[in-house]
């Protein structure tokens, strides 16, 4: 098999941080190879070195055996390398057929829309990978975009392709069918970068299994030797228990009780239809399905951020249905966002002024309209060592945080209210196992 | 072990550097400005340096020089503050102008009608009046904006000419001066206000009254109020994330009104102070709004973004640029070039802050990524994963 990528040695320090220290990895083309680690230990550094955003301080890197230098992304594209980012780099009030041509080399300046748009089709049908080339992103689902994401690397005919934890809010089925569609990819001839935390997928999916902590190389596994255990104390450096011990509970009274419930998706079509469900005390009740079947419309519904049709919510015996979100807080509500960056933290607020997000009009916070600093650090300081939120300080801007890590503020800041209900939408999406 | 210690020196040292060089950044465009100041200055034939000499003793060089810089930064620094309040939610407001004349024009009738008002009731009453109707300036746009989807910058621009024309219709009809009218000059003025709302002067005779300590206080209030109070915490969340704001059940709609309302009281007290601190003591009109403000609803603007979007920086940044447009006088006199030249200076300032203001936000990002701990805490920058192009160039 050839080889299509070494990188040797390769070394990036940033103030204060080593991030690659000494790092050897490789890929041939036809196989899967996993760049497997917790958040922070340096695989989307190495990436971005591959992919020309940031320069190695030592260390060497061959394509095909060529010693290469790639200073940007434009210049790794052009060595047939390709990267489908963990957020998609797609633009919504483009068609798919728009986004895929986007950035492609036309000629003398005239773009042949219906040409890439043939193309995509003649991909879609090959590669299983069902997309209609004239619909507009913002209308897809995000396994859709995802699949929009890979036609892009197809189009350009990449060789070596990397995958910035791709499975990350697909559902098993839309899983199983991504890997088929990487399978083949792979036996085309590419070389597939597959980055990911969770261990029975690497398992399932890859040739060759590279676990990185700390910057370092913790060792290089062929996936037929592994198994899960072995992976995760890899990654962690300590054992770890991947079934946590749960006992049974008691379940109680009815806490949120939602009867008949019809919503209207963005697209103007029903997303939810006479839907019913109770969630007692003491448990925990799962949605499951494919994303883009009403999930984000029923959790947005029931926080109070869309308005539904019809149809009843109520939080122990209080309607709220239709209510703002505010007044939905007020009932016993907490809610964990999808999309936590967006919608729930602010980035460039500091940790402590994240914690107050919800609470911040309440004491002990405030007192007639001003804020109690304080009470406030010395809550915020509770929180994060009760939640072990690893962060160097309460003033750090939250965006410094890694998504477990913010994901952990997020949690223990709705969970400090004493919440009748918590909602929690795709709340392990890219949060490592060690914080999950 | 030595070698970790070396390298965390390293470190500091080069975070303080990265500290330094973002605080110069200012002082830098300043510079580039006047460099290129010179350069015009020295085509108009003139000798840059007694130029700026001249103008730096026209503005800082003699007591009298400072009065007249501090009474002109006032309105500068009132709606630079309240432009920051708004650029803080996200709302800009082009709007000070109107806003200014607005404000006045509700202190001006107020005062008019308080004939036998003893002052301390009298002046409150006109200064809050000039609040009133500065903040009601930037209601209207702020209820347009956060109900209807109506683009701020065009709606307080239009209203700006709204107000003008309501200020010429109302000084030179209803509220003109009823002595004009008699002697048939026509001046579209109003009567002297009385003397009750008059704003104290520092020494009789003098020209310095009580606006400049007005607006320092209003900055300082305005500082206290987006860091320490609820209410403020509310609006820079908006401004930030609005999507989390309501996430988090905040109404972004009700904090986009209210940005905009305190940041018209601003521009509204400003337009007041214009009125009850001028030297004829009533509200004169030439037809256009800059002969009533100065344009200092546009400079404000200026003002706030050299002051970095801070109320307590936008009271030195508000004494420059006071000083740039005393200064300019000056300037006239000395080198024979026309005080437009100021207004150049003006813009070259702005566009440098502008620009360079991207270069300080990379070595403040170099200083917070630089925290040693950081890395211990397992959290790297690179995987807080915004693309590189950098999405938080808001309001540039």
């Amino acid at each position: 098999m050839t080889q299509l990528l070494e990188m040797r040695g390769i070394v990036k320090r940033f103030p204060g941080v080593l991030a690659n220290d000494r790092v050897n990895f490789d890929l041939r083309a036809g196989e899967v190879h996993t760049l497997l680690g917790e958040n922070g230990a340096g695989k989307s550094t190495l990436m971005k070195i591959l992919y020309g955003l940031y320069q190695p301080d030592e260390g060497e890197l061959l394509i095909e055996g060529a010693p290469s230098r790639i200073t940007s992304p434009t210049d790794a594209i052009n060595h047939g390398i390709g990267m489908v980012h963990q957020h998609f780099m797609l633009v919504p009030s483009l068609t798919v057929t728009e986004n895929v041509a986007m950035g492609t080399v036309s000629k003398r300046g005239r773009m042949n829309l219906r040409h890439v748009s043939d193309r995509i089709e003649e991909l879609s049908e090959s590669h299983g990978l069902a997309v209609d080339p004239d619909a507009y992103i913002w209308q897809l689902s995000v396994g859709e975009r995802q699949r929009v994401e890979i036609i892009k690397a197809l189009y350009r005919d990449v060789k070596l392709l990397v995958l910035d934890e791709p499975t990350a809010v697909l559902t098993p089925g839309e899983v199983d069918h991504l890997f088929k569609i990487l399978r083949q990819t792979a036996e085309d001839g590419r070389g597939l970068v597959f980055i990911s935390h969770k261990l029975h997928e690497v398992l399932a999916l890859s040739d060759r299994i590279t676990v990185l902590r700390h910057g370092r190389v913790m060792g290089e596994v062929e996936a037929k030797d592994a198994n899960r255990e072995m992976l995760a104390s890899m990654m962690v450096g300590r054992p770890v228990r991947l079934a946590p011990d749960k006992p049974p509970m008691e379940t109680g009274r009815a806490r949120l009780t939602i009867r008949d419930l019809n919503v209207m998706g963005d697209r103007g079509l029903p997303a939810l239809q006479d839907l019913s469900l109770t969630v007692r005390e003491g448990e925990i009740l799962g949605i499951a399905g494919v994303s883009g079947n009403g999930q984000r419309e029923l959790a947005e519904t029931i926080a109070g951020l869309r308005k539904p049709e019809s149809g009843t919510i109520e939080v122990d015996d209080a309607d709220i249905t239709g209510r703002q979100p505010s007044a939905v807080r007020a009932a016993g509500l907490a809610y964990v966002p999808e999309e936590r960056q967006r919608d729930g933290a602010i980035g460039a607020f500091s940790v402590s002024e994240n914690m107050i997000l919800v609470n911040h009009r309440h004491p002990p916070m405030s007192r007639r309209g001003f804020l109690r600093n304080g009470e406030i650090r010395q809550r915020s300081q509770q929180l994060v060592d009760e939640f072990s939120v690893a962060t160097p300080g309460l003033d750090v801007p939250a965006s410094n945080l890694s998504g477990g890590n913010l994901q952990k503020l997020i949690l223990a800041r709705e969970l400090s209210g004493s919440p009748s209900v918590l909602l929690a939408s795709q709340p392990t999406r890219g949060v490592d196992i060690g914080a999950a | 072990m030595s070698n970790r210690e070396t390298s965390e020196a390293a470190v500091r040292r080069s975070r303080l550097g990265t500290h330094l060089l973002s605080y110069s950044v200012p002082a830098l465009a300043v510079l580039g400005a006047f460099a290129i100041g010179a350069v015009m200055l020295a085509a108009l034939g003139a000798n840059p340096f007694t130029g700026f000499w001249a103008m730096a003793k026209g503005a800082f060089g003699s007591s009298g020089a400072l009065v007249e810089t501090a009474l002109k930064s006032t309105p500068l620094l009132l709606v630079g503050v309240g432009i920051t309040i708004a650029f803080r939610a996200n709302v800009i407001n082009i709007g000070g102008e109107g806003q200014m004349v607005a404000g006045a024009l509700a202190s001006t009738i107020t005062a008019l009608g308080m004939t036998d008002v003893p002052a301390w009731t009298a002046l409150p009453l006109a200064l809050g009046a000039g609040v009133a109707g500065g903040a009601l300036w930037g209601a209207i746009p702020g209820t347009l904006k956060a109900y209807f989807g109506v683009n701020e910058i065009l709606s307080t621009i239009m209203l700006n000419v709204v107000a003008v024309q309501a200020m010429n219709w109302l000084l030179r009809d209803p509220l003109i001066d009823p002595m004009e009218i008699e002697r048939g000059t026509r001046i579209p003025q109003t009567a002297r206000l009385p003397e009750s709302t008059d704003l104290p002067l520092f020494v009789e005779g003098g020209r310095l009254h009580i606006g400049p300590v007005i607006a320092v206080a209003a900055a300082v209030l305005v500082y206290l109020l987006l860091w320490r109070t609820t209410s403020g915490y509310r609006l820079r969340a908006v401004g930030l994330s609005a999507d989390a704001a309501r996430y988090a059940g905040m109404s972004v709609e009700r904090n986009v009104v209210w940005a905009l309302t305190l940041s018209g009281a601003m521009s509204g007290l400003a337009g007041a102070i214009l009125v009850l601190g001028s030297e004829g003591h009533r509200m004169v009109t030439d037809g256009s709004t800059i002969g009533f403000t100065g344009s200092a609803g546009f400079n404000g603007i200026v003002t706030a973004l050299f002051g970095g979007l801070h109320p307590l920086w936008t009271i030195p940044s508000s004494f420059l640029f006071g000083g740039l447009l005393v200064g300019a006088i000056a300037l006239q006199r000395a080198a024979q070039v026309p005080t437009a030249l100021v207004l150049a200076l003006n813009g070259l300032v702005v566009l440098f802050v502008v620009s360079l203001d991207r270069y300080r936000r990379q070595l403040k990002e170099r200083e917070e990524r630089s925290v040693p701990s950081i890395a211990a805490a397992g959290s790297e920058a690179d995987e807080s994963d915004s693309p590189p192009s950098g999405e938080d160039d808001d309001h540039g």
